[in-house]
C-alpha cells in the first residue's frame, strides 16, 4: 500500500495478507410457488417492506432509511473512461431510485395495505433500506439484494454475508405469516437453469496506485481456478442447464468476456465498474462479479480470503506469472470437469490443472505473508495464517480425496448429495427430482433448505459461531465506517434520512438544513473512533454539533 | 441470453484433455456401511422436506435477468 503521510496507524491494515476492507453482494433468487406469474420486482419490493415493518416493531426506528444516490457512478470504467448514458444497457443505470407507479403498487399491495402502510411521499414504494448492522437491503433489478456492510478480514464477511441469510429468512418468515399474501421463497443461488443468471458480487477496497492492467494480469488466471475451491455447484450444463450432467459452478456458463464493464450482458471475468464509493484519487473498488454465492462458510471463507492474498500479490507485484490461453473456454471447461484432472493451455506452453494454478498462488501468497510477517503465529495479523492453513489442506484433499472435502467445499458436497440420490434411486442426471435437490439446496429456511439440513446434521463444517452470525444481523463490525452508519441508523433513524456507502444525512431539528456527513474513508468511522460520541449523546442534535464542531444548542 | 452456445463447451477451440476420473480407493467394509447407513438416513429425511412434484416445482422456478 502507499503510504499517506496523514493517515493515522488505525487507518490502515497491516499489508501483504488476507486482511482488506471488503464485502459481498447477494441477489437472491425468488419465487412464490402459489403465484408462479407474480411480478418479480414487485415480490422484491414486498420482501424489502416486510424488513422494514419487522424491523420497525423492533423499534429501530428509521431502518427505512433510504439510499443516497449521489456518489453511485455504474458508468465509470476502470480503464479510464466513462460509457455514455446513451449507450449503456438499461440494466446499467443503477443510479436512479427505482420507481415504482401507483397502479403498480396497488396490484402488489392492495391498495389499502399502500394507505395503511405508506409509499412515500411520491407515492411510490420503499425499494431501499440501510439496516442497522450497516448493510443495505434494496431491490436490485428483479432480485431483493443485501449488500453487506465493509468488514477487514475473510472471517467477518463470512459472519455479515451469512448474517444476510438470516435477513433474507426474516422476510420470508414475516410474507409468510400474512394471510392475505402468498408466501414467497427466496434461494441464496445464481441461475433458474433457464439460462438467467444473477450475481452474487464481491468487493475488495484496493490502493488506486496498482495498474489495472497488473491487476487482470492477476487475478484471470486465479479467477479462472478459484472455483474448485469455491463453486456452489450446478446440475446441468450450458446457460439454459440442458445438457446433462453436474457441473462446479453456477455462474461459469454466463461468462462471455475476459473484461469489461457489464454486469448483466457479455458479463466479463474481470469487470471495470469504478465506483470507489471512497476518495477517489486514493482507493479503487474492485468489483468481482464472477463468484458463485455460498452457504458453505469454508468456501466462502476461502472465496474471500484467497482472493484478498492474491490482491496483496498483485500489489507487491508478486502474482505468479502464467497466463491462460482463452481463459473463457478454460473458465468453463474446469467448471464441468468435476474429476479436476482437466488440463488447460498457459501461454507458455505448458498444459496445468485447476489445482496446479491454485498450487501456484498459494505458494507465492505463502511466500509474501511469510515475507511481510502477517502470517506468523504470534506477531501475525491474525487472520492470514488461517487462510492459508485452510487454502492448503484444501487444495491437498481435493488432489487426493476430493469425496473427503465434501464436508467443507460447496460443490461436493451438493454433488454428493445428488450422488446419493442417483445410487439409491438409479436416477439419470436429467431427472427432476435431481433439479429440485439443486435448486432446494440454497432455500434459505433451515427447514427447507437442505444446506441447513446437511449442516444440522454436523455435515458441513462452520467458521463463524451462530450467535456470531446472529449477532451480525444487528450489530455492524467495529472496526470500518459500516460503524458509523449502522448505528447512526439504529440510534438515531428517526433523524436520518438518507445514507450511501460514503455518507450518512441528517435532518435535525434546530439545524436547519439537511447534514450530509461524508465517510469516504472506509477505515474511519469505526468504533475506536466514533464509539464514545455514539455513548455519550442521547440526541441527535448533540451527536452532530460534537461531530461536525458546530456551535452548541442555544437554550431552550 | 438468447445464446446458447456454451451447451457443448468442448466444442470450443480450448483444447481440454479430460483423463478419466480414478475410482475412489476403496473403504475398508465396516466404514463403508456406516457411511453407507448415514448417507441413507440422510436422504430418509431429505424425501421428507423435498418439495412435492418436483418437475412442475423446477419448471415454474423462473427468473428475470439480475446482475
Amino acid at each position: 500500500m502507499t503510504a499517506r503521510p496523514e493517515a493515522l496507524p488505525s487507518e490502515k491494515l497491516p499489508a501483504g495478507g488476507a486482511m482488506r476492507v471488503m464485502g459481498s453482494e447477494t441477489e437472491y433468487g425468488i419465487h412464490a410457488p402459489s403465484a408462479p406469474g407474480a411480478n418479480a420486482t414487485m415480490m422484491s419490493a414486498r420482501i424489502i417492506q416486510a424488513y422494514a415493518n419487522l424491523t420497525r416493531q423492533r423499534a429501530a426506528g428509521g431502518a427505512e432509511t433510504r439510499w443516497d444516490y449521489t456518489d453511485e457512478e455504474p458508468l465509470h470504467d476502470a480503464r479510464g473512461w466513462t460509457l455514455e448514458r446513451s449507450a449503456a444497457d438499461p440494466s446499467q443505470l443503477t443510479d436512479r431510485p427505482p420507481v415504482l407507479d401507483a397502479e403498480a403498487v396497488a396490484l402488489a399491495y392492495g391498495r389499502q395495505e399502500l394507505e395503511a402502510d405508506g409509499g412515500d411521499e411520491s407515492g411510490s414504494l420503499l425499494m431501499n433500506m440501510v439496516l442497522g448492522n450497516g448493510a443495505r437491503l434494496y431491490v436490485d433489478h428483479a432480485h431483493p439484494e443485501y449488500s453487506s456492510p465493509e468488514v477487514t478480514n475473510p472471517r467477518d464477511a463470512v459472519a455479515w454475508d451469512a448474517a444476510g441469510d438470516l435477513v433474507a429468512l426474516a422476510t420470508v418468515r414475516k410474507v409468510a405469516a400474512d394471510p392475505d399474501l402468498p408466501a414467497i421463497n427466496l434461494y441464496k443461488n445464481n441461475t433458474d437453469n433457464k439460462s438467467v443468471s444473477y450475481g452474487s458480487h464481491e468487493n475488495y477496497l484496493m490502493p488506486r496506485s496498482v495498474p489495472f492492467g497488473e491487476i487482470v494480469r492477476g487475478l484471470t488466471p486465479f479467477f479462472v481456478t478459484r472455483q474448485v475451491i469455491c463453486g456452489a455447484g450446478r446440475l446441468g450444463r450450458g446457460q439454459d442447464g440442458s445438457g446433462a450432467g453436474f457441473q462446479v459452478s453456477q455462474r461459469a456458463d454466463f461468462f462471455e468476456a475476459e473484461v469489461g464493464l457489464e454486469t448483466t450482458i457479455r458479463r466479463p471475468i474481470i469487470n471495470t465498474r469504478d465506483e470507489p464509493h471512497a476518495t477517489a484519487d486514493k482507493y479503487r473498488r474492485l468489483h468481482v462479479i464472477i463468484g458463485d454465492a455460498n452457504l458453505s462458510q469454508v468456501s466462502n471463507y476461502l472465496k474471500f480470503g484467497t482472493t484478498a492474498l492474491v490482491l496483496s500479490l498483485i500489489e507487491a507485484g508478486k502474482a505468479p506469472k502464467i497466463e491462460v490461453h482463452e481463459p473463457v473456454g478454460a473458465l468453463q471447461a474446469i467448471s464441468h470437469d468435476t474429476s479436476l484432472t482437466a488440463t488447460v493451455k498457459l501461454l507458455d506452453g505448458r498444459r496445468v490443472t485447476a489445482l496446479d494454478i491454485q498450487w501456484m498462488y498459494y505458494e507465492a501468497a505463502a511466500k509474501l505473508a511469510q515475507e511481510t510477517g502477517v502470517s506468523d503465529a504470534f506477531t501475525g495479523d491474525g487472520h492470514t495464517r488461517e487462510v492459508l492453513d485452510r487454502w492448503e489442506s484444501t487444495l491437498a484433499l481435493l488432489g487426493s480425496n476430493p469425496a473427503a472435502a465434501a464436508s467443507s467445499v460447496e460443490w461436493l458436497a451438493k454433488m454428493s448429495l445428488l450422488n446419493g440420490y442417483r445410487n439409491r434411486d438409479g436416477l439419470e442426471w436429467n431427472d427432476a427430482r435431481l433439479g429440485l435437490v439443486d435448486l432446494q439446496w440454497s432455500d434459505v429456511r433451515p427447514e427447507k433448505g437442505l444446506y441447513y439440513r446437511l449442516l444440522s446434521r454436523g455435515r458441513m463444517q462452520s467458521i463463524v459461531d451462530d450467535a456470531d452470525i446472529a449477532r451480525a444481523v444487528f450489530e455492524p463490525p467495529s472496526d470500518t465506517r459500516a460503524y458509523f452508519r449502522g448505528k447512526c441508523v439504529s440510534t438515531f433513524g428517526k433523524d436520518v434520512v438518507g445514507a450511501s456507502w460514503d455518507s450518512v444525512i441528517f435532518d435535525v431539528p434546530g439545524i436547519g438544513k439537511l447534514q450530509r456527513v461524508p465517510t469516504r474513508e472506509p477505515l474511519r468511522g469505526t468504533e475506536a473512533l466514533t464509539g464514545r460520541l455514539f455513548r455519550k449523546h442521547d440526541t441527535a442534535g448533540a451527536f452532530l454539533r460534537e461531530l461536525l464542531g458546530l456551535d452548541p444548542a442555544p437554550p431552550a | 441470453m438468447a445464446a446458447q452456445e456454451q451447451q457443448q463447451p468442448q466444442s470450443r477451440d480450448v483444447e481440454v484433455e479430460t483423463d478419466a476420473p480414478e475410482a475412489p480407493p476403496a473403504a475398508p467394509e465396516a466404514q463403508a456401511s456406516v457411511a453407507t447407513q448415514g448417507v441413507d438416513d440422510l436422504l430418509d429425511e431429505i424425501d421428507g422436506v423435498l418439495e412435492s412434484n418436483a418437475e412442475e416445482f423446477v419448471r415454474a422456478f423462473v427468473q428475470k435477468g439480475g446482475q
